[in-house]
């Protein structure tokens, strides 16, 4: 048995995806791309509108399978070819939307009791006992913005920021193999977005997560996070890590994807918007 | 003074009973957002299973019920899994099984329907156990079942697979985002729905002393009235809240039935009446925010 250490915590190997499939409006959203991502990764995915960012996050959390022959294998486990429910066990999701990653109409206690049991089995114990209680508290705390108190509330009540803190909170309170973030933040207003964006930095450092974060703002991708991913056109161009990533400047970015993408950039905003969002 | 009391007396039977059959609807329609149009079929097979079961095979009453119980609760599966299996819409998947239905309860009872007047029935079994009679035996034994199920439902429905149910109605991608099968939570809760309809509709059978194969024509309207009247009076809100509101919404609307046909409402005015009461439900919600000089927003289809 190889360490577990040594497995990577995500592989994808060559994984593509074609939607409307031979009609004039064919897309190869995902074209060959290999991935390794290993533990505690902290991965900021960029990449101009359509670029395939969210289908990538889509084939791993399994909404649909990659063309044949792609594979996605989650701690050594093929989960290429399960639905999306089975890779719930590993993989932790907050969406765009934030009422996607929420029920609105149960509590925000029912909400953290379907969370708590993400890839377990569920049986006929009751669902929000005294001690999933005192654990949703301690968990809702740390984000300051006092829905510890409010546990018996609808979520439907909570504004657009507190339901994104609490979409956090749910996707990590069961910690996953690969927490997946779909701009997490670019629904939310600036300054809201800012707060769940250092909570979301806090989380993820304090738990040692493993994240693959999509942001469409250059400034959180080279502020935050230990690895950037650049994809184009389906494919990841550019992939750096450590020192080199913590050195990244703008222009450096935009630098890369010239070479990298073999195409001139006309305006900075058109493809990679760095302003707030 | 006599008159009234058999109308709240009738009525209570009745909001007992029916409730059952709301909460089915409650079940589908609201915590699934599954309109499931089965019950008109389900609730004859109860009646039909029932009936059957007791007249021809001489079954203890009791057993002959939870039969009809659990036809309810096949004839619920086949829409859950028309639906996700064949990817039939709800609508569509529930339709197919009602008009199937239809066959399937004259084949049961061999024929159109089916006497109890000389057949033991469970509330013949109350009756000569407590030694009661009339409607109050009727209460007695809707209330004791109207209990039961209550009871279940307010447990099951707080307990992890509960808790997944009512969240599949509300958001699915989060329900498979958190690692719960919603295809499954779908045929789970169609069958529950429909096993309470199909239960209703063998005490109605056993207490009125007959199954009839048309039995079930308008179910749908009758229970979506009186969830909708629930809803809108007692504006419930946990669980306990939700089930006792259907018990409560279905004697209102009862009552209001027999008093209007007590004061002289002809018959066939019948599902008009219960059309406008549906309509004037629906309003007071609305009505409440205008007079409160609420922003409504615009009008959507949901
Ligand atoms: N369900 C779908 N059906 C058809 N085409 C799709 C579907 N999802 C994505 N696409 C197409 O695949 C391509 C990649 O889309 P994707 O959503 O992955 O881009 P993205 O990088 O997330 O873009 P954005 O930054 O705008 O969110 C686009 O051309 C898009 O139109
Ligand atoms: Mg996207």
């Amino acid at each position: 048995m190889p360490d577990d250490k040594h497995i990577p915590a995500l592989r994808m190997v060559d994984v593509s995806k074609i939607f409307a499939r031979k009609t004039l409006d064919e897309v190869k959203a995902l074209d060959g791309v290999s991935l390794d991502i290993n533990e505690g990764d902290y991965i900021c995915m960029i990449g101009s509108n359509g670029s395939g960012k969210s289908t990538c996050l889509n084939v791993i959390a399994g909404v649909f399978p990659p063309e044949r022959g792609g594979k996605i294998l989650i701690k050594d486990n093929d989960v290429t070819n399960l639905p999306e429910y089975q890779h719930a066990k590993y993989v932790g999701r907050v969406w765009q939307d934030p009422s996607v990653g929420t029920c609105a109409r149960l509590t925000i206690e029912e909400n953290l009791s379907m969370a708590v049991l993400r890839g377990r089995t569920r049986g006929l114990h009751k669902a929000v006992s005294k001690s999933r209680r005192t654990s949703f508290k301690e968990a809702l705390e740390p984000l300051g913005m006092g829905l510890e108190n409010r546990l018996t509330a609808p979520v439907g009540t909570l504004s657009g920021g507190q339901r994104q803190a609490l979409s956090l909170i749910m996707a990590t309170i069961t910690r996953p193999v690969v927490l997946l973030l779909d701009e997490h933040v670019a629904a939310l207003d600036p300054k809201t977005a800012q707060i769940v964006m250092e909570l979301t930095d806090m989380v993820v450092h304090r738990d040692n997560i493993t994240a693959l974060m999509v942001t469409h703002n250059m400034e959180i991708a080279l502020r935050y996070g230990s690895r950037l991913v650049m994809m184009h056109k389906g494919k990841c161009i550019f992939d750096v890590a450590g020192a080199r990533k913590a050195g990244l400047t703008i222009p450096d970015l935009m630098k890369a994807f010239e070479k990298e993408a073999g195409e001139m950039l006309h305006d900075d905003s058109t493809l990679l918007v760095s302003a707030a969002g | 003074m006599d008159s009234v009391v058999n109308a709240l007396t009738v009525s209570l039977y009745e909001g007992l009973v029916f409730g059952l059959l709301s909460i089915g609807l409650f079940m589908t329609f609201r915590v699934l957002d599954f309109p499931d149009l089965t019950m008109e079929g389900s609730f004859p097979l109860g009646g039909a299973v029932a009936a059957t079961l007791i007249a021809r095979g001489g079954l203890n009453p009791l057993l002959a019920t939870l039969v009809a119980l659990f036809a309810g609760a096949a004839a619920g599966a086949v829409t859950g899994l028309l639906n996700t299996k064949l990817r039939i819409t709800a609508l569509l998947s529930g339709l197919i099984v009602m008009v199937g239905l239809y066959s399937v309860n004259l084949n049961i009872m061999s024929g159109a329907n089916i006497s109890l007047l000389r057949e033991n029935t469970i509330f013949k079994m109350v009756g000569n156990a407590l030694n009661i009679s009339g409607i109050w035996l009727s209460i007695v034994v809707a209330a004791i079942a109207a209990a039961i199920f209550f009871f279940i439902l307010r447990w099951f429905l707080q307990t992890e697979i509960g808790l997944a149910l009512r969240a599949s109605g509300n958001n699915e991608q989060m329900v498979r985002g958190m690692g719960a099968d919603t295809n499954k939570n779908i045929v789970i809760t169609t069958a529950i729905a429909n096993a309470l309809v199909a239960t209703a509709g063998a005490l109605i059978a056993q207490n009125q002393g007959f199954s009839d194969v048309g039995m079930g024509i308008g179910v749908v309207v009758v229970g979506l009235a009186a969830v909708i009247i629930g809803e809108a009076l007692f504006r419930p809100r946990t669980i306990t809240q939700i089930l006792l509101a259907a018990f409560g919404g279905t004697f209102i609307y009862r009552l209001f039935i027999t008093v209007a046909l007590r004061v002289g409402m002809p018959p066939q005015d019948l599902r008009l009446v219960t059309a406008a009461l549906v309509v004037l439900a629906l309003a007071i919600p609305f009505a409440r925010k205008k007079l409160a000089g609420e922003w409504l927003p615009p009008a959507t289809r949901s």
